[in-house]
């Protein structure tokens, strides 16, 4: 009975379209919107995702993301530093300063300061387009990552040796780099320690962050807990610091309600695109059912022709939503103006409201199907 | 005649069968004794809501009596369960509907052939029964096309070959030549008495079309839900 079902669902070419359309509406709603709100989760936490030579992250007791700059005193370095089971600390400079551009434009940016010995932070060879970072050595150099300097000089191909003024300060492009996108979407500038410092408005206190590394063998949960104890600042591993960053921008703005409305809305249109023609195409082939428990189907039969039936429409509406969603992802990473991440998990999570659509829709049809009695049939009633 | 043993085909007893609606309690039944018999093509004729569909019904399994017996084929269908009923009814009943019931999105082997893959056989063996059946019909070159491309006759010849498929002993049709003009259900009704009808088998043709009568080996006529006259031929239009 199984390519009987399939038959009778295919050969109903215009209401197999109509449901396959409703499945496909609903899944690329739910995979494409999930994956922007992954994709959104993502960047308010990749650059601490970038920095992969850090395990521990301390920070002010009050930060509560990587974009809540807190200042710290310059002798909380050598506090971290002084604690039993830290390797080294170096402080990462992180401020949002003004730009004056050559041509007298202003342009916001994220000012990154790397510790001046090691560069501890900064990008990994792969991550360098141009130059290299030696070259921040030389005076007044700045790395400038290529999508921000793209944002600044729309026109200019090679941005190396263009200069730029901070805090009236002169900086001159030494060398480009990939960086992740962020939440801000401010261009991200490098520069050493003792540049930045000179790059920021003045303040007493101007350390930010304070990377560091526990000894080997030691977790770096336990090194966190130690530090905290000993110096009063919070302390998070990296992981921690990223699922920190996602939770507060989850839980503080509006963006999962935003995204959680459509996706709910995505399930409501499909199910009810897809549960009312299904239980019409199933109405409509009533008679043809009653026919098959007259010559000798069973009920169970019967309702796993229309399961098999919602199931085939289920995959094939799901098969080019996803297929849909993952174009549209491919296509808004290429030109870079869009967040879109889509994790096994939001795969899993339309698969399941899809089942679920299904499974709700086959239950509509299944009750007329169990109450439809084959004697309708001989009084024409069927 | 005693086929497999059994004298007839189907034997009723003081059938009885009422339909409740609301309050209502409809006897549409009122105490039905008859024999069918093997080899014979049995007409059940009479007036409209004289109970021929109910009694075709209750004969086939599909309803069961409210008192009285049953037994079609031996088998007593009010003592199985659903599914033991469906099952009996697979593998020993045919079905000729009168509107026949042919699924419009199947092909005419297709449609012939889904008892068998009601009756879970593989559809590459349902197909060639089904292709051979309509040979016996007349329709092999027919076999790809669907319903709405066949004219109304070959369509009956279908769901003949359909009902057939099984090799049922029993064939249970209603009103199987209604929708024909005269020449095409003489037709359908001469395949039916030659394909259809062999000694260890039993067809019943529920029907108000007096042309069909000639074909008959007996004629079983109802009247408000009793057997009024029985093992007679009718040669008048008086069920209409």
């Amino acid at each position: 009975m199984k390519f009987i079902a399939i038959k009778m669902l295919t050969e109903s070419t215009g209401r197999c379209i109509a449901m396959v359309v409703g499945i496909t509406f609903a899944s690329l709603l739910i995979a494409q919107q999930a994956s922007i709100f992954c994709g959104l989760m993502l960047q308010t936490s990749n650059q601490i995702r970038d920095v992969t030579d850090a395990p521990i992250w301390v920070m002010d007791e009050s930060v509560q993301f990587v974009d809540d700059l807190k200042p710290l005193s310059s002798s909380a370095v050598g506090r971290v530093r002084g604690v039993e089971g830290v390797r080294w600390a170096v402080p990462l400079i992180k401020s949002i300063v003004r730009a004056k551009l050559d041509d007298g434009r202003w342009q916001q940016a994220i000012l990154l300061g790397l510790d001046d010995a090691s560069l501890v932070g900064g990008p990994r060879p792969e991550q360098i387009i141009a130059g290299s970072l030696d070259d921040l050595t030389q005076p007044d150099s700045i790395f400038i990552d290529i999508r921000g300097a793209k944002q600044i000089w729309p026109d200019v191909e090679n941005p190396i040796g263009r200069e730029v003024e901070m805090n009236d300060r002169r900086a001159k492009v030494v060398g480009l780099f990939e960086a992740s996108k962020t939440f801000q979407f401010f261009p991200i500038v490098l520069t050493r320690h003792s540049r930045a410092l000179a790059y920021m408005p003045p303040e007493r206190k101007s350390e930010t962050f304070i990377l560091a590394a526990p000894t080997a063998g030691l977790p770096a949960e336990q090194v966190c807990r130690r530090i905290e104890q000993q110096t009063g600042l919070q302390a998070q591993t990296r992981e921690q610091f990223i699922w920190g960053t996602m939770t507060y921008y989850a839980s503080k703005t509006g963006i999962p309600i935003n995204f959680g409305i459509t996706v709910i809305l995505g399930f409501l249109v499909g199910l009810a695109i897809s549960g009312q023609t299904f239980y019409l195409f199933t109405v409509e082939n009533l008679r043809y059912y009653a026919t098959f428990k007259a010559i000798g189907a069973t009920d169970r039969q019967v309702a796993a022709m229309v399961v098999r039936q919602a199931f085939v429409v289920g995959a094939m509406g799901l098969a080019i939503g996803l297929g849909l969603a993952s174009l549209f992802g491919m296509l808004s990473n290429s030109t870079a103006k869009l967040a879109f991440f889509m994790p096994w998990q939001v795969v899993c999570i339309t698969i399941v409201a899809v089942m679920v659509m299904v499974v709700l829709a086959s239950l509509l049809s299944l009750r007329k199907l169990f109450t439809l009695d084959p004697a309708d049939l001989f009084r024409g009633a069927a | 005649m005693t086929v497999h043993g059994q004298l007839d085909a189907v034997t009723c007893n003081a059938v009885t069968k009422d339909f409740h609606s609301l309050d209502l309690v409809v006897r549409a039944l009122r105490g039905v004794d008859l024999q069918i018999r093997f080899g014979e093509l049995t007409l059940l004729v009479g007036p409209s809501g004289c109970g021929k569909t109910t009694l075709i019904n209750i004969i086939a399994g599909v309803l069961t009596p409210t008192s009285g017996q049953c037994l079609t084929l031996g088998i007593d269908f009010a003592k199985l369960s659903a599914t033991q009923r469906a099952q009996a009814r697979l593998r020993s009943i045919g079905f000729i509907f009168q509107q026949l019931n042919l699924v419009p999105m199947l092909s005419a082997e297709e449609n012939v052939a889904v008892p068998l893959l009601i009756g879970g056989q593989s559809r590459r063996v349902a197909l060639a029964a089904a292709r051979e059946q309509l040979s016996a019909v007349g329709l092999s070159e027919f076999a790809r096309q669907v319903p709405s491309r066949l004219s109304g006759g070959q369509q009956q010849r279908v769901a003949i070959a359909r009902a057939l498929i099984t090799n049922p002993r029993l064939i249970v049709c209603d009103e199987p030549t209604s929708a024909l003009d005269a020449k095409t259900g003489h037709r359908v009704m001469e395949v039916l008495k030659t394909t259809a009808l062999e000694k260890d088998r039993a067809v019943v043709v529920v029907t108000h079309d007096p042309r069909v009568h000639d074909f008959a080996d007996r004629v079983i006529e109802l009247d408000d839900g009793v057997v009024r006259a029985h093992d007679q031929k009718l040669t008048d239009n008086s069920d209409s």
